[in-house]
């Protein structure tokens, strides 16, 4: 499949506000995206305006407040696309197409159940939480990030395993949390099927804390992806570092401002998955 | 016609941030002898149902969108 062929759904509904970026992005590295309403997905809209999950390869769940965060971040996105959405989204995930949540979107991925996914492609009730930061407090920062996949993740095969990344960061509430009497096990097994992705480092490669961790995550978890490794979720924003000029030390380093930003990967990762699979 | 208190708060264990900014906040203002603050979500929901029917629904509320089961407890009041 050639690229510009690779069709991304970027979902929004009210309140959702990087979607822009997430298209610029993957419109940067040749696919096809469309900002696409969840309306528009459930035929809750003009004829015209109609469209079928089934019909993209990739689906991302940019980041933003939807609807105002209230309740709690990303639930009324997430509680909308399960009662309406449920069977296209499962079965867009367990055709191995990418999805990928990112801030608010991991939200959402974590509150549908599809992440961490634990046993299967969506589970009935969340197993996880994405609760108010440690600091009580928005946290608006860059974050280096020690990339810990070792190859399942469709959206990071472009980058080595144990690199460091920098992507900015913007959440209130973005401490993963597990159950507590199960956490240990449910953390062991996240690191041994190769789910842990991206966690939050300090700039000695180590596992800091605040403000390195900047909202208190259990393992310093920053991203995760499912079982098979095609749904990305975290926090932290690669589409706001797709160009290094975006990278608040590019002037101090050798790079070009117009070279390339850690974010890019990312979205390359994606677009080879899908035009190597489909 | 129903009135329902449905009241999320946190599991035992669970980090309160908020409860804990404020219980600092209080104590910055001068007020004294604060054992702990803890921060708990109420939502009333008004129903045009039967009772029975209202606490069945409201569970469903809190399943589907009101609470998270990783770190949240629920209860439901009917008045």
């Amino acid at each position: 499949m050639k690229s510009d062929e690779v069709k991304v759904c970027i979902l929004r509904i009210e309140g959702t506000n990087c979607e822009e970026e997430t298209f610029a992005a993957f419109k940067e590295v040749g696919a096809s995206p469309e900002k696409v309403h969840l309306k528009q997905l459930v035929g809750a809209c003009p004829a015209e305006l109609k469209r079928r999950l089934q019909d993209y390869h990739v689906l991302a769940l940019p980041g933003g407040f939807s609807a105002g965060d209230y309740v709690r971040a990303g639930a009324i996105f997430a509680a909308r696309m399960k009662s309406t959405l449920s069977l296209d989204l499962k079965k867009f995930v367990s055709t191995e197409r990418p999805v990928i949540g990112i801030c608010n979107g991991f939200q959402i991925l974590v509150e549908l159940g599809v992440l961490p996914g634990l046993d299967g492609v969506m589970s009935d009730e969340p197993q996880a939480a994405l609760s108010t930061n440690a600091s009580g407090r928005f946290e608006c920062i860059p974050t280096l990030l020690k990339h810990e996949n070792r190859g399942k993740s469709v959206f990071t095969r472009k980058i080595e395993t144990g690199r460091v990344v920098m992507f900015p960061c913007a959440h209130a509430e973005g401490n993963f949390m597990l159950p507590s009497e199960k956490q240990e096990r449910i953390l062991d097994q996240l690191e041994s099927e190769d789910q842990m992705v991206f966690r939050y480092v300090g700039p000695a490669g180590d596992y800091a804390g605040y403000p390195w961790n900047p909202n208190g995550s259990v393992r310093n978890i920053a991203g995760i992806c499912n079982p098979a490794g095609n749904v990305l979720g975290l926090m932290p924003h690669p589409e706001r570092v797709f160009h290094r000029c975006t990278h608040p030390d590019w002037t101090r380093s050798e790079m070009r401002p117009d070279g390339e930003g850690d974010g890019r990967a990312v979205f390359e990762s994606a677009l080879d998955y899908v035009r190597r699979k489909f | 016609m129903v009135l329902a208190d449905v009241r999320i708060e946190l599991k035992p264990g669970v980090a309160d941030p908020e409860g804990q900014n404020t219980k600092k906040a209080l104590e910055l203002l001068g007020f004294q002898g604060i054992k702990g603050v803890r921060s708990i979500k109420l939502f009333e929901i008004n129903l045009d149902m039967p009772k029975e029917e209202a606490k069945k629904a409201c569970e469903e509320m809190c399943r589907k969108l009101l609470a998270n089961p990783v770190i949240h407890n629920y209860r439901i009041d009917l008045k």
